[in-house]
């Protein structure tokens, strides 16, 4: 556990970064600090690890004020995963990833073999332990960021705005990634980040701050969505949060219907008569697209004579796929998948929109807060 | 010419004459360059670190450059009482030279470490001597090389001024050759002077490749 009691940081000319701020972050959870740039919110994360100490105040990390405990010791047992990775360019993938190990004294082989568990962990091939950072994709590089920090097993994890500097792809695939190692771990996670999503996705508990090192809100991501608590947190949590809080509302009670259906390799004999929007299947029964209404095949059905489909919401997971599925279909009817990305049925706007509404009246009827 | 040459090192005690001076040129010349090295690499440290100070040492060493060498080849035995011939003389203005031509590329290079590696090392609980020594000197060592090498000519071509006030190296072979009008002498001078100075290049450059793997892996990105 992180405690923050009342910190404060002042620079020489008069800047002040963070204000007289009070802070608990429970151990074993995700928490996030996001802000516009100049809130402070690196300055935050910095005095965990005593890069920055505050002018006044005190940080408690288990209980133990930092202060008493020597910088360079106290930085070896906790995890930092810096922007742009920060990797030593000079040593292989393999030495940096075995940097603590080291520097708590282990023998270089043993610092090796325990990297070499961690590359494994983090999802990165064996043999690009003995490659330099240069050489790495950013999205690698941005594991062997995790890896290193990781290495000596260390209680609490800070991470630095880990992955802003990698495309939304990746981004989606290292912030899935880092989820999938928390629930394993379970590690005290400070995250800093500026990207509002990236804090409702990641974090259990969220920090906004503003300009001049104010703690705006600190709550749940779905009660920062729901309540935010002043206009600051409104216009920064953005314009579509109402749509954005979906994701935390779960699939209870999401119906699929069927809906026609064809597979890719069938004739026009094979088209149902009834004349609709017609999802074509592939032999192992994933959608591939859409049929219009009344259209005719050619011989055997190709993918080239399909409509692209929609997004497809998988089975069991928050009500936003399943609206973003059927808003994004050309057919109107949103895919439902299972989790192998086999056809399970279909979803329309207005199924999910009764399904948001009906939830909202049981919860005014049993008068509990919304 | 060929036939002068061939008379010069037909006699033993030329020959002998000859790889003395080499010999004693290469120890004048590179013990200062290593001498210089290890002064220079506190002060540029010095000046990275402690930013009021970083004008004044910058200026003390252009200082000490300016100061012609010979000067500095007659005043150093008066100020520690040594003989003018004493060949230490040449040896300590040399390391004052290397010095004062190495501080500002040490500090260039110590500079040019990328501040997300430093706080990094800082991050990972490294003290501030083990990540100078393991971190950023390493990383600093391309940049330190090119003024290394510059040093090494500069610090080869002065020790032949030495010959003027009477200590070794092959200048010894300049002055004699034209004091008695001995054109393969000074020839024989000329010609190793730049050898020596060719060979020292190409061994720095080749130790700095040998430290230096990392910089040759290349920009590119493998397939994983």
């Amino acid at each position: 556990m992180i405690e923050f009691q009342s910190v404060h940081k002042q620079y020489g000319n008069g800047t002040v970064a963070v204000q007289d701020l009070s802070l608990t972050v429970e151990a074993g959870t995700i928490t996030v600090l996001v802000g516009p740039s100049g809130c402070g919110k690196t300055t935050l994360m910095r005095m965990v690890n005593r890069m920055i100490d505050p002018s006044s105040g005190s940080v408690l990390l288990d209980g133990t004020d930092i202060r008493e405990r020597d910088p360079a010791r106290l930085r070896r047992g906790i995890g930092y995963v810096i922007q742009q990775a920060g990797l030593f360019p000079h040593r292989t993938v393999l030495d940096n990833v075995a940097t603590v190990p080291r520097l708590f004294g282990n023998s270089r082989r043993d610092a090796r073999r325990r990297a070499a568990e961690l590359l494994e962990r983090v999802g990165l091939p064996n043999d690009l332990g003995k490659r330099y950072p240069v050489q790495l994709s950013g999205g690698q590089q941005q594991r062997v960021g995790v890896a290193r920090a990781l290495a000596a097993d260390p209680p609490v994890l800070l991470m630095d705005e880990p992955f802003s500097a990698v495309d939304p792809v990746v981004r989606a695939d290292l912030q899935d990634e880092l989820l999938r190692l928390q629930d394993e771990l379970g590690k005290t996670v400070l995250f800093v980040t500026h990207d509002i999503d990236e804090a409702i996705k990641l974090g259990d508990r969220v920090a906004v701050l503003r300009q001049g090192g104010y703690l705006a809100q600190y709550a749940a991501p779905d009660d920062l969505l729901a309540e935010p608590a002043d206009d600051f947190v409104t216009s920064f949590v953005g314009r579509d949060r109402g749509y954005r809080r979906l994701s935390f509302l779960d699939s209870q009670g999401v119906c699929p219907e069927q809906a026609d259906t064809i597979r890719i390799g069938d004739t026009s004999a094979d088209v149902p008569s009834r004349a609709g929007w017609v999802l074509a299947l592939d032999h192992e029964r994933r959608p591939r697209g859409w049929l219009l209404p009344d259209a005719t095949v050619d011989g055997q059905l190709t993918e080239n004579q399909l409509l692209a489909g929609g997004s497809l919401y998988t089975e069991g997971t928050s009500l936003r796929g399943a609206l973003d599925a059927a808003l994004s279909a050309p057919s109107g009817l949103g895919v439902v998948v299972d989790a192998d990305g086999a056809y399970v049925g279909v979803v329309t706007a207005r199924h999910v929109l009764d399904l948001i509404e009906s939830r909202r009246r049981s919860v005014t009827t049993e008068g509990a807060v919304p | 010419m060929i036939e002068e040459l061939l008379k010069f090192f037909g006699s033993p005690s030329n020959r002998e004459m000859v790889l003395d001076a080499l010999a004693e040129h290469t120890y004048l010349s590179l013990v200062p360059l290593l001498l210089g090295f290890l002064v220079a690499l506190p002060i540029g440290r010095l000046a990275q670190r402690v930013y009021w100070l970083r004008g004044m040492l910058l200026g003390a060493a252009n200082v000490f450059y300016t100061i012609p060498s010979l000067a500095l080849y007659v005043l150093i035995p008066g100020l520690f009482g040594w003989p003018l011939l004493s060949s230490n003389n040449v040896v300590i203005a040399l390391t004052i030279y290397t010095a004062a031509l190495l501080v500002r590329p040490t500090l260039d290079a110590l500079e040019s470490v990328p501040g997300h590696v430093t706080a990094a090392a800082t991050a990972m609980g490294y003290r501030t001597g083990r990540s100078f020594l393991t971190v950023e000197l390493p990383l600093a060592v391309p940049a330190i090389a090119s003024g290394v090498r510059v040093a090494s000519v500069s610090s080869i071509s002065l020790v032949s001024l030495g010959a003027l006030i009477g200590t070794g190296g092959l200048g010894k072979l300049f002055t004699d050759g034209f004091q008695r009008w001995y054109p393969a002498q000074v020839l024989i001078g000329i010609v190793l002077t730049v050898l020596l100075a060719l060979v020292v290049d190409l061994l720095l450059v080749g130790l700095w490749r040998l430290i230096t793997p990392w910089t040759r892996a290349g920009g590119r990105v493998l397939p994983s």
